[in-house]
Parts: structure tokens; C-alpha cells; sequence
């Protein structure tokens, strides 16, 4: 989408550092945040996030965020919302199958992921099927109360 | 043996595998599937039931297996992750089993927007890998992925795909890397043209030990005319046809073409033969199957194996 995300997108290790201090900045939230209302908060927060997140990675609010897994690139933005990497049908020139005007977001993902220090390994790392229940919520949140880390009781990790 | 499915016999054994992908009637007629399979009867050790390939409608995988298992014969299951969700995966599953498949092959599934019903809704509930680790949950925890328990779980050789010829190259051997991780027992490649790439691909396999934790089948099929092969390059989401070898077939006699086109798909097999780490090849001849015993005997790779296949509630055999 905007030039603002398309500016921050390719530069993965300041982005990635940025994850990796926000990251630390809301757990040390959290007390602050509980006090309030896990819920409470998550109602303020979906505008204020979607937006933000909106204008850097294209965010769907799937409620539960793998940026720093997948190269600083959101996953979802996948036309077959592939969370694992890309599919067969990435093309000569790397766009996507489905959109052929669109460069594939794995290739960049995979591009970014190469040069990120903090995160790049967790690219191996399989993703579990998406919890389509927490979609639209604050992924924020659903970090701080652990419910984006919920999986299906027989999924294992 | 995890599934005493005639293929996972053939491949512990050692033995060069040979499967051939069979394609699914437009049609309600069991004896159309019956014809493509006394096309290569005898000629392939286990036959790919496609799902809805090139999202074009054709009769379902799960029933095109059942015809195949009622023959004595050994299915692949394909799955595509486009049109159903976890709880309609999961089920198909069960009755596929119960009705004779054991082999699946896990796939994320060509888009709709190449298919015949463009405006359809895509579902992609699940990814290839998910797709895969639910499988073997079920096969190996007993249980579906909800946690709730089978009392009889799939005997089920788990495959998965494998494009070494799309972008992003480097990411390729990494993401088998990873699907067998979350369990893939047997690989089926896509169509292979491009022996270079096929080459540094499996170079790097091996390098990465991977060729000692899974079974790797190398696509390749007959084109029928360099018209057709510039088609399936333009229209078919992954595949990669070098200049090359449409040349070549431009450069065949007359009415020659076919003949061809068989002729580089025996040299394609020849050549996989030698390359480190292959475990077999996967014939992909749409509306050619009656080319596949020809190839199959071209390349060398003729008889094949008694088919083999265990009683559908008796006990496994050991491992060989």
C-alpha cells in the first residue's frame, strides 16, 4: 500500500529492532494494561493498531501476528493466506500466482528474512493453523493474555 | 512400515518407484477411471488421484482413490488446501482410509483464478504444511487435531510437493526441509524440464541430509506437441518448459511430435536416474496415459514390483 510501508518494509533490521523494542515495551505494559481490562484495552487498542499496522504491512487483523517469523512481512497478505511460505506458483519473474501484478510476498519475505539478524531463523519455524476466532481482535492483546500462543489441543509445536 | 501402502513397500525396499498421476473423469462413470488405469496397468507401483487440478472440476480424489483401492491397486490421495476446510479435510480423510487409500499427497492447491469457476471462494484454511502435521497427528496421536480421539487411526503415507523450479530458488530446499519436518514421508516434484536447476536443487537436499529422511519422486511427463508445452507454460501455475526443449519438438517431422515428446521424457528419466538423492519418478501424461507403460519400459524401469498390498484391517507387515 503506501509509500510510508513500502519505505519501512525494506529495511527489516531497523524494522525488526523496532518489533523487538515494542515488543519489550508491552510486556512491561502489561501490569498497566490488566489493570484496565484485557477486553477494555483491546477495544482501544483494534483502531489505533489496525491503523498503524495497516499503513506499514497491509494488516487483515488476524489477530494474531507472525511479522517477526515471516521476513517483517505479513503472511496474510498471501492471496491463499499461506502462513508457512510460498507455494508452488510463484512466478518466473517472482509475483504471484493470483495476482500477477503484485510481486510474491514470500520472495520478499525470504529476501528480508536474509537479512534480518534478530529473527531470521524462525523463517524453519512451522506455523500452526490460524485461530480464525481471534480475527479482527487486537493482536497486542491476544499477546499479552497468551491467546494468540493457543493452539489445538492436538496440535503440538 | 507406517501404512502398508504398496508404495511406501516399493521405496523401503529400495527399489526405483514409479507412480503416474491418473486424471479424474468429467463424467459420473466408474469405467472411465477403470480405462485410464488399464492404461497403465502394470506400469506404475501407485496412481495420483488428482484434486481438482489447475482448479478445473473433475470428478473428486477421494472416489477416483476408492475405484483405484476396489481394483487391488494402490491410490494417492491428492488434497488441495483450496476448496476445503480442516473439518472437511479431516473427515475426507477417514473415509478415504476406510475405503482403501493410503498414500496422500498434501498440497496447497492451484489458485481458483486459473481454474473454471474464477469466481469461486477460496478457502485455504489450512497451508500444505498445517495440511501435513494434522495428517500425521491423526495417523500417529490417534486424534483429530481438536484433541478428540480416533479409535482407529489412518494408516497413511504422508507426501508432500515440491516446486524447485519457482521462486524464491534458495527458499526451495529450506521449505522441504521443512515439510519434512512437520511429516512428510515421500516427496512428489513438480514437472521437471530444467535439469540444472533440478540438479543444484537436489545438491543442496543432500547437503542437507534431507534425501536420508524422505523419499523424493522427480515429476516428469510426455508433451504432446511444442503447441501444448507452450500452454501448459503460459496457463499452468509452476511450471517451467526451457526453449529448448519446445525446439526440439518444433524441430520433429510431421505428425512427429508426440513421439518426441515421449523421447525426451524417457531421456529426462535417464538423466533423474543419475542425479544423488532420487528415490523415483512421478509421471504426469494428461489424456498420454496409454504413453506410460512406453516410458516406463523406455527408461529402463521395467517390470515393476508386485503390487502388494495388506488386507484393510489385518496386521501390517514388518519392516522389511
Amino acid at each position: 500500500m503506501g509509500t510510508i510501508g513500502q519505505y519501512l518494509r525494506n529495511r527489516p533490521r531497523l524494522l525488526e529492532r523496532l518489533y523487538s523494542i515494542s515488543h519489550r515495551g508491552i510486556l512491561r505494559l502489561s501490569p498497566l494494561i490488566e489493570k484496565i481490562g484485557f477486553e477494555r484495552a483491546d477495544r482501544w487498542l483494534q483502531f489505533p493498531e489496525e491503523l498503524t499496522k495497516r499503513l506499514m504491512f497491509d494488516c487483515t487483523m488476524c489477530g494474531q501476528c507472525i511479522l517477526h517469523s515471516t521476513g517483517m512481512t505479513c503472511p496474510m497478505t498471501c492471496p491463499k493466506n499461506l502462513r508457512n511460505g510460498p507455494c508452488g506458483g510463484v512466478r518466473e519473474d517472482g509475483n504471484c500466482e493470483v495476482k500477477p501484478e503484485m510481486r510474491c510476498i514470500w520472495v520478499e519475505a525470504f529476501e528480508r528474512s536474509q537479512r534480518m539478524t534478530l529473527y531470521r531463523q524462525e523463517m524453519m519455524d512451522i506455523q500452526p493453523p490460524v485461530n480464525r476466532q481471534l480475527e479482527g481482535d487486537s493482536a497486542w492483546i491476544n499477546m499479552l493474555t497468551g491467546a494468540d500462543q493457543r493452539v489445538s489441543d492436538g496440535w503440538d509445536r | 512400515m507406517i501404512s502398508g501402502s504398496n508404495l511406501e513397500r516399493v521405496l523401503r525396499a529400495g527399489h526405483f518407484a514409479v507412480t503416474a498421476e491418473l486424471s479424474p473423469p468429467d463424467s459420473s462413470n466408474p469405467n472411465d477411471v477403470q480405462r485410464g488405469i488399464e492404461a497403465m496397468a502394470g506400469a506404475v507401483d501407485a496412481y495420483n488421484s488428482t484434486d481438482a487440478s489447475g482448479a478445473h472440476c473433475h470428478m473428486s480424489s477421494a472416489a477416483v482413490s476408492a475405484l483405484v483401492a476396489q481394483q487391488g491397486l494402490d491410490p494417492v490421495l491428492q488434497i488441495s488446501c483450496r476448496d476445503r476446510n480442516r473439518i472437511s479435510i479431516q473427515g475426507d480423510v477417514l473415509g478415504a482410509a476406510a475405503l482403501g487409500t493410503r498414500n496422500v499427497l498434501c498440497l496447497t492447491g492451484d489458485d481458483v483464478v486459473v481454474g473454471d469457476h474464477p469466481e469461486a471462494k477460496r478457502v485455504f484454511d489450512l497451508d500444505s504444511i498445517q495440511l501435513l502435521r494434522m495428517l500425521k497427528i491423526m495417523r500417529d496421536k490417534s486424534m483429530f487435531l481438536s484433541g478428540r480421539p480416533l479409535t482407529d487411526p489412518p494408516r497413511l503415507f504422508l507426501g508432500a510437493a515440491a516446486n524447485p523450479f519457482a521462486q524464491p530458488y534458495e527458499w526451495r530446499p529450506l521449505r522441504l526441509a521443512k515439510k519434512v519436518e512437520a511429516g512428510a514421508d515421500f516427496i512428489q516434484t513438480q514437472f521437471c524440464f530444467d535439469l540444472p536447476r533440478f540438479k543444484t536443487f537436489m545438491k543442496r537436499v543432500v547437503d542437507l541430509g534431507l534425501h536420508e529422511k524422505v523419499y523424493i519422486l522427480a515429476g516428469v511427463g510426455p508433451l504432446r506437441s511444442a503447441r501444448v508445452a507452450e500452454y501448459i507454460r503460459s496457463n499452468v501455475p509452476g511450471v517451467r518448459i526451457p526453449d529448448a526443449v519446445i525446439n526440439r519438438l518444433k524441430g520433429a517431422p510431421k505428425g512427429k511430435q508426440k513421439v518426441e515428446g515421449k523421447k525426451i521424457c524417457i531421456e529426462i528419466i535417464e538423466q533423474i536416474k543419475e542425479v544423488p538423492g532420487v528415490h523415483g519418478v512421478h509421471i504426469m501424461a494428461y489424456k498420454l496415459e496409454s504413453l506410460v507403460p512406453e516410458i516406463v519400459k523406455g527408461a529402463g524401469l521395467w517390470p515393476r514390483p508386485a503390487v502388494q498390498i495388506p488386507s484393510l484391517n489385518g496386521p501390517l507387515p514388518l519392516n522389511p
